[in-house]
């Protein structure tokens, strides 16, 4: 048995209603301020329903000249930009094919809009319906054109669940990373606004906000000019007939170590503050709390008890503090 | 703690629990002696209205009157609609024949492309035309969920765990029983109820209908004149545990999961690259995984859609990837019987490959004519028994999602 090794976040990437990039997302974090809401018209209602988007970017992002991605859906744009951010100067090797890319996705809606506009479509007279649309309506869309964009061709998953999904991609990333079965592996949650979305949720917490917008982490194993190093995750702690829903956020929490005062980064916090963008919003939590640990806070502990699925939680820390640790403990070991 | 585990040597993987549901029935024994046969299951599409379609057609499955017992509520098991019951009862039959008992921590890791769609149409449909008739909907957004599904397996079975929803396309099924087996394999678990699950929906018949891609008629695979595919429903879960696991509690051990591989076609969105290159990837690094050679591989289920490109490109990748066996290789495309099942095609299709090597058979496609030129190898046409120690399993997707399993005969 030997144990795993180290696994380092040398990269974080946002598209939020704060708008397009890192520093935008964790200038509102700091600020911690609710964003502004606007309106999203619903079809047989007058009133309307309460959204955050994302504003558009301040210049036209080159990657949307792509074939793949100039019909693509808000979410693949989203997942797109939040990666490229992520990856940064990384992006030259991965297209040469010197770094192996994986490339976990996680959703909850997906391309939901593109799927709505198709149902009516067919609902209107199937035989016309768009075959432009229907591809962009599967799940794993915005993986595959990422994959594409940066000519990737290696493991590639799409995740999906509530908020928590995105904390289990970390997970699935750490473990393909440790198998050296990539050499790098960004991790993205990524949602887009529809009204069909946000009246379910309404349906459910009426006065909470969707929102829209992608996080994203980028992982090497390599410990040299990471950001934060990625400290543990929880077990996942299903919300199940056998574990309600308070029961998996107490034993989730239990897994968590203390932090300090300013270490603890919910979802919550990410909830209030962008809105409920599920998978977004877990990641937008993970990465103002990594880059509080690059800013030199640390270490940071982040809590996703998810809307309905699962309770899970992780830890990132100065990236080398752990490495310390267990440098100490070989030493240790050999001694 | 997902992160960070211990890591233990690589541990083998089998299979002790099996459960099947596609439109040849429900079970083990009612779907291999259809696979047996190479019998058909298409007819009329009667799950919705396809009069203004091209396809007419589809591999529609009986579903049971009632549902196995469990412990979800009547009020639950009420609400759960074609998926979720298919998963369901394939769940039951995998976890009852593995003789399995509740814990606490039993991973669930599921493939699928659409989870409950039929709920998420009926959601848009009477938002659309009763907006005000709020009712059944918190139901219907609750029950169309993909993760709702695997909880209710949990519920229902009575245990708890980390629910993983992998949806990589037609590949899904197949990368989570790879996920699965990957999580045994490197000593992260010692169990995992993994498989894949999707029912036939309108959404998804219009879209395969907009594409072209369906076939007017019962489909082909690897035919000269293929014309398309034909879509299917149902699910299959495997029971998975550790070798050592199964023997110390002398469980009844259904086969070995020896392969799984991965990779991603960049080529575009919908169609593969005209080499096959991520097949090829698949495949290979399937073999690296199993460490066997081609010369080793007794049969391979094909993805072999029936749509042109598709059976093109695995073709081509199927005849690099063999070489000079390929002309002695035993391939076929049991979609030919049951359709396409989208996310439940990888678990199905590894059934296929379980049952072909526990009973000694070749699953036929019967319904093929002339065999494609581009295909140098044996495509099993008449049902016939034979001597198989492994089997290899494809699954192609959408987006470029290319997986293969190994499974080796357990004696």
């Amino acid at each position: 048995m030997n144990g795993a090794p180290g696994i380092f976040v040398h990269g974080t990437g946002a598209v939020s209603p704060a708008g397009w990039g890192v520093e935008k997302l964790c200038g509102a974090w700091r600020e911690n301020h609710p964003l502004p809401v606007q309106e999203l018209a619903r079809p047989g209602w007058d009133s309307k329903l309460k959204v955050r988007h994302v504003p558009p970017p301040a210049t036209r992002p080159e990657f949307l000249a792509h074939p793949r991605l100039r019909r693509s859906t808000a979410v693949a744009q989203y997942t797109v930009a939040a990666a490229l951010e992520a990856i940064g100067a990384d992006a030259a090797e991965i297209r040469s094919g010197q770094l192996q890319l994986g490339v976990v996705v996680c959703v909850l809606s997906g391309g939901v809009t593109y799927s709505r506009r198709f149902y009516e479509e067919v609902l209107r007279d199937p035989s016309t319906a768009s075959p432009l649309l229907f591809p962009e309506t599967v799940f794993n869309s915005p993986a595959s054109h990422l994959a594409s964009f940066i000519n990737s061709d290696a493991l590639n998953y799409t995740l999906v669940g509530d908020g928590g999904a995105f904390l289990q991609g970390l997970a699935l990333a750490a473990d393909w990373l440790a198998d050296e079965r990539v050499n790098a592996c960004v991790v993205v949650g990524a949602e887009e606004n529809d009204w069909i979305v946000s009246d379910a949720l309404d349906l459910f917490a009426h006065e909470t906000v969707h929102a829209a917008g992608a996080g994203a982490i980028y992982l090497k194993t390599a410990a040299s000019g990471a950001a934060a190093e990625l400290g543990r995750i929880t077990d996942a702690f299903s919300f199940t007939g056998r574990q309600n829903r308070a029961e998996a956020v107490r034993q989730m929490r239990a897994q968590l170590p203390a932090c300090a005062p300013g270490g603890l980064f919910s979802i919550e916090q990410a909830r209030a503050i962008f809105g409920e963008a599920f998978t977004a919003s877990a990641a937008w939590t993970c990465v103002a709390a990594c880059e509080a640990v690059r800013r030199g806070k640390a270490p940071s502990v982040v809590s996703v008890p998810g809307r309905h699925q699962q309770a899970i939680g992780a830890q990132f820390v100065k990236a080398n503090d752990l490495a310390c640790a267990r440098r100490d403990k070989s030493a240790a070991c050999a001694a | 703690m997902l992160f960070p585990r211990t890591q233990t040597g690589s541990r083998r993987v089998v299979v002790t629990g099996a459960g099947i549901v596609t439109a040849l029935g429900a079970g083990w024994a009612a779907n291999a002696a259809g696979f047996r046969a190479g019998r058909t299951a298409f007819r009329p599409v009667t799950l919705f209205d396809v009069s203004r379609q091209r396809a007419k057609i589809a591999a529609e499955t009986d579903l049971p009157m009632r549902l196995p017992p469990s412990s979800l509520s009547p009020n639950h098991a009420k609400r759960l609609a074609r998926a979720s019951k298919m998963l369901l009862l394939a769940a039951h039959q995998a976890w009852t024949q593995s003789g399995w008992r509740a814990q606490d921590d039993l991973p669930v890791v599921v493939g699928t492309t659409s989870g409950e769609m039929s709920l998420g149409e009926t959601y848009l449909r009477d938002g659309l035309a009763f907006p005000r008739a709020r009712r059944h909907q918190p139901s219907r957004v609750t029950h169309y969920q993909a993760q709702q599904q695997g909880l209710d397996v949990c519920s229902a079975l009575g245990f708890s765990g980390p629910i993983t929803i992998i949806s990589n396309a037609c590949a899904s099924g197949a990368n989570a029983i790879g996920h699965a087996s990957d999580l045994i394999r490197r000593g992260r678990s010692e169990r995992v109820l993994a498989g894949g699950y999707d029912a036939l929906s309108q959404l998804t018949f219009a879209g395969f209908d907009s594409l072209q891609a369906l076939s007017a008629a019962p489909c082909r695979p690897f035919d000269a004149a293929r014309d398309g595919l034909t879509l299917g429903e149902g699910a299959a879960v495997l029971a998975l545990e550790s070798a050592d696991v199964a023997r110390r509690r002398g469980a009844e051990i259904l086969g070995e999961i020896i392969g799984y591989g991965a990779a991603t076609d960049t080529h575009h969105l919908t169609q593969p690259h005209p080499e096959g290159r991520a097949a090829l990837a698949a495949m290979n690094a399937a073999c690296l995984c199993a460490r066997i050679t081609p010369e080793e591989v007794d049969y391979i289920n094909a993805h072999g859609t029936a749509t042109p490109q598709n059976d093109a490109t695995e073709a081509a990748a199927i005849n690099r990837w063999a070489g000079a066996t390929a002309s002695k290789m035993p391939v076929s495309s049991t979609k030919s019987s049951i359709g396409h099942l989208l996310g439940a095609a990888g678990a199905v299709e590894a059934l296929v490959c379980l049952m072909a090597l526990r009973e000694q058979f070749f699953p036929p496609q019967t319904s093929l004519e002339q065999a494609d030129a581009a295909c140098r190898f044996q495509i099993v046409r008449q049902p016939r028994d034979g001597r198989l120690q492994v089997a290899m399993s494809n699954s192609f997707g959408f987006g470029g999602a290319n997986a293969t399993l190994i499974f080796r005969r357990w004696q």
